[in-house]
């Protein structure tokens, strides 16, 4: 048998050797298309990876609540427009939902920050101090403003990357130095770790922090003491967002004194529903290429059961030959199954370096992320054996089923 | 010792379209070992269909073939094929080599479906190649022989597997006189050691090698007799 076996690959790989050129075109469907599922699933897998380094920069079980549009006149107002979301309000939560780990808040505006001769409109955030905590920022020198400068009202900040590098000569050591923003002081006391990006596109490294009491009494004014922009509050666990998100609806609702008809004057959103989201998009762009990768494929293994149906005409003595000196069906199937399993198998392996190289190429190109997991070399793989069992099956079953004196007649 | 072959009123009906043909109608016949029969007739006559059904490429629609004691009519294809691997050899008028192939995979090909090992296959097949005068000649395709050496190739195939038959069908059709001599020099040599022959053909000074000339007409025997002394015949 495994004389048979060894004997039967040797005469498949010599038969296609012989029609080089043929079996080049007919590898060729194979190739685009193992190739073209590589690339792109490669694209694609880049494309979510980079989605979720953008929701992790939001930080880790976050919660965001923020206040609602506010109707002046029956005419709606953006939405945070309103001013109904509190210090006490955030503080309330805290002592009320026992899975909050943390709660944070803040209030921004887009403000001149000057250092020197040079000067940047930014966004300014008066933040607490819990605030920078939740959002997972990293300091690359320097260090937060901590719970005694929120309550002395330091004058003190914190500059994201794209900040230091527009108001900064480089080189220059920020931390230290004295900046302005309304022509208030501050001492720079730390540097944030570039986060890039947010989900919705916005550089999230554009962005001066001073402390949330600073800020509401001597920068931004305010039209009443203790109104916040959004309130952020973590979990502990991931699996206790949902529940937090409704218990924070209903502390929210009551504190508000909202009736049972009256819609909520707030608006949550949790990390996990952005996360949805985006892997929603993501998952449109998997059936996608799974439907181009089957096309692709379909259309290879026709090409491969084409060639082996002309194969088998060509042969048709050769198989009676073979069956007189006492081949049995399946001899002659496996002999034509392994043709084809030789050409898809072939063409899979070349389509598979092709793929590598084009999401290589598009990574360096295009500097789009991309990633290619043996998973996806796996599957790809596999896939080429199926096809060509599959399309080899027809054309292998159609020989096996000569009839030999019939066989050997045909001229 | 059981006759190898024995047919009982053989039928072959076949249909084309609407028309049936006759091709055997009624044959009967009966082969001892180690004889060297040749079945001779027109074309048309039925001579080709008869030694398909005698090769087991073929099964009769009406009658009883049974060969070396083996019931032959009720077999499914598979078994046939293994008959033909275990129990003939061919020899074809157009020789019927695997193209691009050395004449040593060809000797080796009915041991490759018999699943030997690769070693074995070369032994035997090496061997036979030797018998028919081809020593040296191993590695050569098809194309890079002549035609009287492609014949002696498909001797070697046939004798290969050492079979209890071999069958060969106009086996000098497309040679040259000196050729068909050597042909037939080597059919005459495994004969005399007692290998049973049966020889299709037309040609009158062909069949005057063998021992027995069975005459076919119009898908019936017309005439069997006994043209030699079997001097070498086995058996009864």
């Amino acid at each position: 048998m495994l004389a048979f076996m060894w004997l039967t690959v040797i005469t498949a790989l010599r038969v296609l050797g012989r029609n080089r050129l043929r079996a080049g075109l007919t590898m060729l469907g194979i190739i685009i298309g193992v190739g073209a599922v590589i690339a792109m699933v490669s694209i694609g897998e880049g494309a979510k990876q980079a989605v979720q380094k953008q929701i992790a920069t939001m930080g880790t079980n976050v919660i965001m609540i923020f206040p609602s549009y506010m109707t002046i006149g029956g005419v709606r107002g953006a939405q945070g427009g309103a001013v109904t979301l509190t210090v006490a309000d955030a503080l309330e939560l805290k002592k009320r939902i026992p899975t909050l780990s943390e709660t944070g808040w803040l209030i921004r505006s887009t403000m001149q920050i000057v250092n020197g001769n040079r000067n940047w409109n930014g966004s300014v955030q008066g933040a607490s101090p819990s605030y920078v905590t939740i959002r997972d920022w990293s300091f690359s020198s320097g260090g937060s403003f901590t719970q005694t400068d929120m309550e002395s009202a330091a004058r003190v900040a914190l500059l994201g990357q794209t900040v230091v590098e527009n108001i900064f000569e480089p080189g220059e050591e920020p931390v230290g130095a004295i900046i302005r923003i309304k022509n208030v002081p501050f001492r720079v006391i730390g540097v944030l770790s570039p986060k890039g990006q947010s989900v919705q596109g916005t550089d999230q490294d554009d962005v001066v922090f001073i402390p949330f009491t600073t800020a509401e009494r001597k920068v931004f004014g305010t039209l009443f003491l203790g109104s916040v922009g959004g309130v952020f509050v973590s979990t502990e666990r991931t699996e206790d967002l949902a529940d937090a998100a409704e218990q924070i609806r209903q502390v929210m609702r009551a504190r508000h004194r909202l009736q049972g008809e009256q819609p909520d004057d707030f608006t949550i959103r949790t990390q996990v529903e952005i996360g949805k989201v985006q892997e929603g998009t993501s998952e449109t762009l998997t059936v996608m290429l799974m439907i181009i990768a089957s096309v692709s494929l379909l259309v290879g293994g026709i090409g491969i059961m084409n060639i082996l149906l002309v194969s088998v005409t060509e042969r048709t003595r050769e198989i009676g030959i073979r069956m007189a000196v006492g081949a049995k069906r399946f001899h002659i199937l496996i002999q034509f199954l392994i043709e084809a399993l030789t050409l898809s198998v072939v063409g899979g392996c070349i389509g598979i370096l092709f793929g590598v190289l084009a999401a290589r190429l598009t990574t360096v190109i295009a500097g789009w992320p991309t990633i290619i997991s043996s998973d996806t070399i796996a599957v790809a793989f596999v896939f080429s054996v199926v096809v060509g069992l599959f399309f080899g099956l027809y054309p292998a079953n159609k020989a096996a089923r000569l009839n030999p004196i019939d066989a050997l007649r045909y001229e | 010792m059981n006759p190898l072959i024995v047919g009982e009123d053989i039928w072959k009906v076949y249909r084309v379209g609407d028309v049936e043909v006759q091709a055997l109608r009624g044959v009967s016949i009966t082969i001892e070992r180690g004889e060297f029969v040749a079945i001779m007739g027109s074309s048309g006559s039925g001579k080709s269909t008869l030694m398909n059904i005698l090769g087991c490429l073929d099964q009769p629609t009406k009658g009883r073939y049974r060969l070396n004691g083996v019931e032959v009519g009720q077999l499914r294809p598979d078994q046939l094929a293994e008959i033909r691997n275990q129990q003939i050899g061919f020899v074809f008028q157009s020789f019927n080599l695997i193209p691009r192939t050395s004449a040593l995979e060809n000797a080796q090909l009915p041991l490759f479906y018999r699943g030997l090992s690769l070693k074995e296959q070369r032994t035997l097949a090496s061997a036979a190649l030797q018998r028919v005068g081809l020593k040296g000649r191993e590695h050569h395709s098809p194309t890079q022989l002549s035609g009287g050496q492609q014949q002696r190739v498909a001797i070697a195939r046939a004798l290969v597997t050492s079979p209890s038959l071999l069958l060969a069908d106009e086996p000098t059709g497309n040679l040259d006189t000196e050729s068909s001599q050597d042909i037939m020099g080597i059919l005459e040599g495994l004969n005399r050691e007692g290998m049973t022959v049966i020889l299709v053909t037309h040609e009158v000074d062909i069949a005057a090698y063998a021992s027995r000339e069975i005459v076919v007409k119009d898908g019936q025997i017309l005439s069997d007799r006994a043209t030699k002394e079997r001097s070498h015949a086995v058996g009864a």
